[in-house]
């Protein structure tokens, strides 16, 4: 089908910063955030029109240094956080803050389609999620589904939670944990988890994932050699409480059960490179995608280990219609675990993968190049596991 | 002349001729002759001399025998003119002359022996008449004797007939005797205990007694002889009971008994119950061998004295049974093998037990020796008693145990094959303590090849025991077919190659994915040793095996392809994994130089970091122990100059300029440009991608890996301008010495100089040092 090609979008810098814009559940938008030394920073918020096959792009500055990361605010579609390296002449800090999109940026006001002609917008800057004591921020996640006042950041081998006050402008250290142990003990990655009322933040170290308790700042698990090689990326099943996917040097993808961490459930190694970015679908949560240097998105269909490992669930007043039906179904084999698709359109390291928050269907991937890729879920699985 | 001869038919010559009575004279002389001819053997054709072919009745033939002179004149004047009248007068005459001398001499040499035949006949006249008066004179003499004996005969009549009758009368007084002696005669037979001639006595007696029981006399003998014969049985049956003598005395027992008239069923019984008496016995000693005391006797004597205790006594019971409880028919048949059943059972239990201890040795000889004793001495009984199943019994366990044989071997293999690899563990790790040269890895690889292959050697000599044409269950359907094609093939030697494949494939699934659990070297050696396999051993194997043991069975065996290809997919998996840990090592190496340093405010290089010279000796050494296993493999061409080579990107000014700080915003546009535009002409790098078996490829894989994670570590670093130059530095050293590692150099530069454009774009301030001076620094370092 035509309208299943893909959709690319090329920047002029390179970036490694990719997120959905988590609160806009109608348009689908993404934000990229760009790398470049030299010259200004950008976010570039990218608006898809599924119906036209269109891109819609705004630029934003972000003059305070080359953005690694970047995460929007679950409430406010306005409201997104940035790690960024703040440049000094002899040692190079990332920082985290909170910024505001200008007003006339925000959703349904994009009849600007001619951006070379209008200048780039400046962000605003909210707050500083800043404790210089603490080291470099390697992420900053939202609390998924509260009123986006709790903010999470990981610097160097710190765990730092804030609550931002006063409209986000202000924000206050709420808690801090520390990793303890031998040599420079450093952050990779973390995700918040949605369920248990979002008390539970897994982060990564090295080899090793931890759970943590943001009631206590305590950790309550930890695995231990999670993969072989460092742990580049973790996310939450958002539909089974304690599944967890995380991705790594080793070129695997392992699925685990938090409540028994000795083994991983199950184990992915369709990359041949490091893996750097790993998402579950938010509605089916069998869907998962990941990205890795080796140029390649791969989108799996983990249906043993998902919430609906028998396809879709039936209605109650199905019932006893499917009562009558039930050796036939019996005879169908639950459907295998298989990988769904390859994409191959990058022709550098993907270093960042998410689904749209407005779409189902659909994702986008971030290549180091500057490429990013929308794609959409094949038809026929769609259709699938939707019937 | 054939108008003559068609003038007077055959026959019709003579008949019509008018003188009758002369024509009859000639007739008659004529059978004279053919009598005379037939007497010297002529036919009448040869005799006449005539040829053949004419008619025999031309009546003008002189020599024929229907010669009539009359015709023959006739027909002489008739046709001849006289001149050769003439000349056949004179012909004739002079014929007629031979003749007549010719007869002549005839008589004259003839005349002497009519003489002499005259003279013998006169002579036997005379003899006979003599002949004739000595046979009346025998006549008479003949009568006379006749008469003689008649006379002779009627005189003894009489007594001959008295001499009869007394003949008859001693023999009935002689049984009298013997019946009227019979109690004292038993008496004495069952004192002397010759039980065998009172009961033939006994028998002996005992119809007649029966007949005359009426008789006051015999009735009296007759009872004495019950009372006597009752004693009899009764000491018979204590003796029996006594069961101290051996089996035959026991059947001889019996068998008196039987003659005795005792009721066999009963006998049957008891029969049974002594035999099994004895035969428990037996059991018991051979239990008390078992015993709790390991040291037992070995297996072969266990099973001889088994054979020959409890086997053998079985044989005897049920041969002895057989011939005494014949009559017994069916029931009695069944009651026997239902005996031999049970104890037969027990028996079996007995020596499966005794065949429990003896698995764990490692040799079959003895086990294979003991079996077949085993075996063949159950085969008397299983013959005797086909019912109870005895032989069949017997060659379950046979199989049994070799089936556990079999598991035994294959256990005892995969044992070896796990102490081969703690061999080479201890020898790799050895050395190093001791501060050595490198172990042989070659070397190795022999030993442990070489002794697995005796191992299994060893273990199919062992298994081929159980097979040898002397063994007297070899050719029992199971050892003919399953055991060689199931068990032997496709259970041990499938079965283990299989496991040997699994135990190398669990290394490469070792959690611990750093490395440390097994030694890298471990795994080059193994997998040279399954690519080995799959060349050339698994099929040397399996045709040993094929040719040792004749598969006659139809069952599908595992191909050798099959078994190849698992093997190779085994040294495949190894060696990525080789390629993975020694990748990884070198990547760490790598990574901690890369992020452990502080770029942005580094000096100006002036050296090749130690770390570069360690990849390149690590390379190095994982070069060597790679090519002490595998081949060199195929390089793509490369041009003759490709140590002088320098990065592209800095080949040219061109080039250069792009590193040039220039404020045009269009800058960064064309440096994406072209790394993209350089990317669409080369093709995507498969990091970790399978590698082939040989030199280039596992050092290439490991390069490509190495160089990889520098490019990822180096995209995450920001670097100062004197970081890029020592990265410049630094990638042109390895550039320097890696590219004769790789199949394809190529890929060297195109990593390299990724890794140098992407330090480049991480620099706020890209000077790039001059390429001659990181020449310089380079070959100084």
């Amino acid at each position: 089908m035509e309208d299943d090609a893909p959709v690319i979008y090329g920047l002029e810098f390179q970036a490694r910063a990719l997120t959905p814009q988590t609160a806009e559940t109608d348009a689908i938008r993404f934000l990229v955030g760009t790398q470049s030394l030299k010259y200004d920073n950008q976010i570039h918020i990218i608006d898809f029109d599924d119906e036209n096959n269109i891109i819609n792009k705004n630029v934003l500055l972000h003059q305070v240094g080359e953005i690694w990361h970047i995460s929007a605010s679950p409430a406010d579609k306005g409201v997104l956080a940035t790690c960024y390296n703040k440049p000094s002449d002899s040692k190079v800090l990332t920082c985290a803050a909170v910024w505001r999109m200008p007003k006339e940026l925000e959703p349904g006001s994009h009849e600007s389609p001619d951006d070379s002609s209008s200048p780039a917008h400046t962000l605003e800057l909210l707050c500083h999620l800043d404790d210089t004591a603490h080291g470099s921020v390697a992420c900053v996640v939202w609390e998924p589904t509260g009123d986006g006042r709790r903010v999470i950041s990981l610097a160097d081998s710190h765990i730092l939670l804030w609550d931002l006050q006063e409209s986000s402008s202000q924000a206050v250290l709420a808690g801090s944990a520390s990793l303890e142990g031998k040599g420079q003990l450093k952050f990779t990655a973390g995700r918040w988890s949605p369920h248990h009322t979002c008390t539970q933040v897994a982060t990564a170290n090295d080899t090793t994932i931890r759970g943590w308790d943001t009631r206590s700042m305590s950790q309550i698990y930890c695995i231990e050699n999670a993969h072989g090689q460092l742990v580049r990326d973790l996310d939450f099943n958002p539909n089974k409480q304690y599944y967890l996917a995380s991705c790594g040097d080793d070129c695997k993808v392992k699925f685990w059960d938090t409540r028994n961490v000795t083994e991983p459930v199950k184990t992915l190694e369709e990359h041949s490179h490091w893996v750097w970015s790993v998402r579950y679908n938010h509605s089916h949560d069998q869907l998962v995608l990941t990205g890795s240097s080796d140029s390649r998105v791969i989108l799996s269909n983990m249906v043993s280990i998902s919430s609906e490992p028998f396809g879709h669930l039936v209605d109650d007043d199905d019932l006893s219609d499917q009562e009558e039906r039930r050796p036939e179904e019996k005879s169908q084999e639950p459907p295998q675990d298989s990988v769904i698709a390859t994409y191959e359109e990058h022709e550098d390291s993907v270093y960042a993968v998410d689904w749209s928050s407005a779409d189902p269907w659909l994702f986008a991937s971030l290549s180091y190049d500057g490429r990013l890729v929308i794609n959409r879920v094949p038809r026929a699985l769609k259709y699938h596991i939707l019937l | 002349m054939a108008a003559v001869a068609a003038g007077p038919g055959p026959g019709s010559g003579p008949g019509d001729s008018p003188e009758g009575p002369e024509a009859e004279a000639p007739e008659r002389r004529r059978k004279a002759h053919g009598m005379l001819k037939l007497y010297y053997g002529l036919s009448e054709g040869e005799a006449a001399g005539r040829p053949s072919g004419s008619d025999p009745l031309d009546p003008t033939d002189l020599n024929g025998a229907h010669f009539d002179p009359e015709v023959y004149l006739d027909k002489l004047r008739r046709e001849c003119p006289l001149a050769q009248l003439m000349d056949s007068e004179t012909d004739m005459v002079r014929q007629i002359r031979a003749l007549d001398s010719d007869m002549q001499t005839l008589v004259y040499e003839n005349y002497n022996k009519f003489i002499s035949a005259t003279d013998t006949i006169r002579k036997m006249k005379n003899d006979f008449r003599k002949m004739e008066d000595e046979m009346d004179r025998l006549a008479t003499n003949m009568a006379v004797i006749t008469d003689f004996s008649a006379r002779i005969s009627a005189t003894l009549q009489d007594r001959h007939e008295r001499i009869t009758k007394l003949a008859g009368v001693h023999a009935l007084l002689r049984k009298l005797q013997f019946l009227f002696e019979l109690p004292s005669r038993l008496t004495k037979c069952v004192e002397l205990g010759a039980y065998g001639q009172a009961v033939r006595y006994q028998g002996r007696a005992r119809a007649v007694l029966q007949q005359y029981q009426h008789l006051p006399s015999f009735r009296a003998i007759q009872d004495d002889c019950q009372v006597i014969t009752a004693r009899l049985a009764q000491q018979l049956r204590q003796r029996f009971r006594e069961g101290g003598s051996g089996a035959p005395e026991q059947a001889e027992c019996v068998e008196l008994l039987l003659a005795l008239g005792e009721p066999a069923e009963e006998l049957c019984e008891e029969f049974l119950a002594h035999a099994r008496g004895r035969l428990e016995a037996e059991l018991r000693s051979l239990e008390a061998e078992l015993g709790p005391s390991p040291p037992a006797p070995d297996v072969l004597e266990f099973t001889d004295r088994g054979g020959s205790g409890f086997v053998g006594g079985l044989c005897q019971v049920a041969s002895a049974y057989q011939e005494l409880f014949a009559a017994q028919g069916p029931a009695g048949a069944e009651k026997l093998a239902a005996f031999a059943r049970e104890l037969g059972g027990r028996y079996f239990a007995l020596v499966e037990r005794r065949l429990a201890q003896e698995q764990g040795g490692g040799d079959n000889s003895l086990l294979v020796r003991a079996l077949d004793r085993f075996h063949r001495r159950l085969r008397a009984p299983g013959a005797l008693l086909a019912a109870a199943g005895l032989a069949e019994a017997a060659t379950e366990i046979v199989e049994r145990v070799a089936r556990e044989r079999l598991g035994h071997h294959l256990q005892g293999l995969r044992s070896a094959f796990l102490g081969c690899l703690t061999d080479v563990r201890q020898a790799l790790a050895a050395p190093r303590l001791a501060g050595k040269e490198g172990p042989g890895l070659a070397e190795l690889l022999a030993n442990v090849a070489s002794s697995i292959l005796s191992h299994i050697k060893a273990s199919l000599a062992a298994v081929h025991l159980f097979t040898a044409k002397e063994v007297s269950f070899s050719n029992k359907p199971y050892f003919r077919g399953e055991f060689c094609s199931q068990g032997v093939r496709e259970g041990l030697i499938v079965g283990f190659i299989r496991s040997m494949c699994q135990t190398a494939q669990s290394f490469c699934d070792s959690p611990g994915e750093k490395g440390g659990a097994t030694p890298p070297a471990l795994l080059l050696l193994l997998s040279r040793l399954c690519l080995d396999y799959e060349t050339a051993t698994i099929s040397y194997i399996l045709t040993l095996t094929d040719e040792q043991f004749l598969v006659q069975d139809q069952s599908p065996v595992t191909p050798v392809s099959t078994l190849c290809a698992e093997a190779r997919e085994t040294a495949r998996r190894l060696l990525t994994h080789y390629v993975k840990v020694q990748g990884l090592v070198i990547s760490q190496m790598l990574r901690k130089s890369v992020e452990t340093r502080d770029w942005l405010s580094t000096l100006e290089p002036r050296n090749v970091r130690a770390v570069m010279k360690r990849v390149v000796e690590d390379t190095t050494a994982i070069d060597v122990q790679v090519g002490l296993l595998y081949e060199e493999g195929v390089r793509k061409a490369q041009s003759s100059d490709s140590s002088k080579r320098t990065f592209s990107v800095y080949s040219s000014s061109r080039q250069q300029g792009r590193y040039a700080p220039s404020y045009t915003p269009s800058a960064p546009m064309d440096t994406n440009l072209l790394s993209n535009i350089q990317k669409l002409f080369s093709e995507r790098i498969d990091v970790f991608s399978p590698v082939e078996f040989n030199k280039v490829s596992v050092l290439t894989g490991i390069i490509k890996i190495s160089l990889k994670t520098l490019l990822e570590c180096v995209r995450l670093r920001t670097f100062g301008r004197f970081g890029l130059q020592q990265v410049q530095v630094d990638c042109h050293f390895l550039q320097l010495y890696l590219w004769r590692f790789v199949a394809d150099e190529e890929l060297v530069h195109l990593l390299l100089d990724e890794v140098v454009a992407s330090a480049a774009l991480r620099c706020p301030d890209p000077v790039p040092m001059e390429p001659s001076v990181v020449e310089v620094i380079c070959e100084r370092g």
